[in-house]
């Protein structure tokens, strides 16, 4: 199964809306994923943004790093696909 | 201002009026917005403009500052104007100096040049992509400063070409900001190099080697972000000196 | 609401169609994804309808293509609020491909190439009100669209229609999906506008 190379965005893209969720800047920060280890900086995670949600995937594997969905007044927020996200504050 | 961004009241929606129009391209306008109370930004940081329609349908889509810093709330956005889109529409044909539209922002701590950075500065553009990599140059200028600067600007064709008046200038004039264009479709008559995208000779020819350890600020269609990226990497940049901003396969982010 | 931007309309046509509560009418078709579109080979592709332990029913391209099809025209609600009416499809009827099975499950996972899921009660695929669509428009489903085959349950919010379907879980409880799990509505019914968890 292959897949398309340039369907996304990147973290920059989404740093908008998380700018409602984060108090500092989080396109800065670096996280290790999850599923396969790779550390690497937020604006580089691959973004999907046509969708009911946000859906950040790792630059590597491809493996959901971290989800959000604006529904109605709320904003869910999935972030289990990061071992860690390593905030400067 | 060292250390994190504190976003707060930073970033929120703010209603700006466009005060002058100016057309860069057959297809692509800057449009001056005044915002007050704009807290200022920082070159590469990009704002979300939000659209409204009388019967409450709104959209957003994000555009990276065309300015330079400045202390008088002006910002500055380069859209170009795309065949299907919904936005860039009404943004280069429709809307007039007077209107008003929202603007949230300034967005992004990553991508951003800073004018304390002194170190060799590597810049990457596939077409629209200029953008953000404008603004580093202005505030470059605005500031002073002496940081070496490289623009490599990929483009279809000269036609193409965004602020092309001030890129003759700046390279005429200032030669810490060197500039190579690379055409994909047609080039000028007698240009050396035929129609092509970027390639590694090009990289080789055209930009600082790694061993002056250059940041690098990469912007355009993901495709184009992608090869540039494989492409620094393989002549020994590190990846954590490459910053990237995709606009998607279009160039149009949403 | 926002400031309204003088002369703003956005890609959108009036009709005269009544449209579930919220929505707006597009003619285009929105390609609306959580991840890189899949290519899955027809020779490696199969659809299973399993109970989480064991597989009760597969079918590969072939003998998937061999089963009846219906040709529909229906139309389509996505909860970010673009409806597309008279959208023609050719599909299998979920009542073929369950035709055989037996089991008192009343709830389903869809799942997709991807690892996309989505939950619905197992009653709504049954009754002429589910597909396993292939064709759209009189050509193939396009892949950014989800071909080769997607799930089409057109009276449920269109993220319940699983593209890139490879099968369905049988469950014998609800459980939330990828979007379910994140603040959307677990049924998603549009003409009694269930978008998010909570909405009645």
């Amino acid at each position: 199964m292959s897949t398309d190379a340039a369907d996304y965005l990147d973290g920059n893209a989404a740093a908008g809306d998380l700018s409602k969720i984060f108090a500092v800047d989080v396109t800065a920060a670096q996280g290790q994923c999850a599923n396969c280890g790779a550390i690497r900086r937020f604006a580089e995670a691959h973004l999907y943004m046509q969708a009911p949600g946000v859906v950040a995937r790792c630059a590597v594997c491809e493996h959901v790093i971290l989800r959000f969905a604006n529904v109605g007044q709320r904003v869910f927020l999935d972030v289990r696909g990061m071992s860690y996200l390593r905030l400067e504050i | 201002m060292a250390g994190a961004a504190l976003l707060g009241r930073r970033v929120m929606w703010r209603v700006g009026t466009v005060v002058a129009l100016h057309d860069e391209t057959a297809t692509a306008r800057t449009i001056t917005f005044q915002v007050p109370d704009w807290p200022g930004h920082v070159a590469g940081q990009h704002v979300d403009v939000r659209l409204t329609a009388p019967d409450g349908y709104s959209t957003v889509r994000s555009y990276s500052i065309a300015s330079a810093p400045n202390s008088d709330g002006y910002v500055e956005l380069t859209v170009e104007r795309l065949p299907n889109g919904e936005v860039s529409p009404y943004l280069t044909q429709e809307l007039a100096v007077g209107d008003r539209l929202e603007l949230r922002g300034p967005i992004g701590g990553w991508f951003v040049w800073r004018t304390e950075q002194t170190e060799p500065i590597q810049l990457i553009a596939g077409g629209s992509g200029i953008v953000p990599l404008m603004a580093m140059i202005r505030s470059r200028v605005s500031a002073a400063s002496t940081a070496p600067f490289r623009l490599l600007y990929s483009v279809r064709e000269p036609a193409a070409i965004f602020y092309r008046n001030e890129l003759q200038t700046l390279s005429d004039r200032n030669h810490s900001v060197s500039i190579a264009y690379a055409y994909t479709r047609a080039a000028p008559k007698d240009w050396p190099r035929p129609p092509s995208r970027i390639d590694a000779a090009l990289i080789a020819n055209k930009t600082w080697p790694s061993n002056l350890a250059p940041t690098c600020y990469l912007c355009g269609p993901t495709s184009f972000v992608e090869s540039a990226t494989d492409l620094l990497i393989a002549f020994d940049n590190g990846r954590d000196k490459i910053r990237t901003e995709r606009f998607g396969p279009t160039g149009e982010r949403k | 609401m926002g400031t309204i931007s003088r002369g703003f309309t956005g890609r959108r046509s009036s009709a005269d169609a009544e449209l579930p509560p919220g929505q707006y009418l597009t003619t285009d078709f929105p390609v609306l994804s959580a991840g890189p579109t899949p290519h899955i080979p027809l020779d490696r592709w199969e659809f299973v309808i399993d109970d989480g332990a064991n597989v009760l029913r597969k079918w590969d391209w072939k003998s998937f293509r061999d089963l009846p099809t219906e040709t529909i025209t229906v139309d389509i609600h996505c909860v970010t609020r673009w409806s597309k009416l008279g959208t023609s499809w050719e599909g299998v009827s979920l009542d073929t491909m369950f035709a055989d099975v037996k089991t008192d499950a009343s709830h389903v996972m869809a799942r997709s190439y991807g690892n996309y899921t989505t939950n619905l009660p197992l009653k709504d695929l049954r009754n002429k009100q589910a597909w396993i669509a292939f064709r759209f428009d009189g050509k193939d489903l396009a892949p950014e669209h989800g071909g080769p085959a997607r799930l089409l349950v057109p009276h449920l919010y269109f993220w319940k229609s699983a593209k890139w379907v490879r099968g369905v879980t049988l469950m014998h409880q609800d459980k939330p999906g990828f979007w379910e799990s994140l603040g959307y509505h677990i049924y998603g019914d549009p003409w009694r506008e269930q978008r998010y968890s909570g909405d009645e």
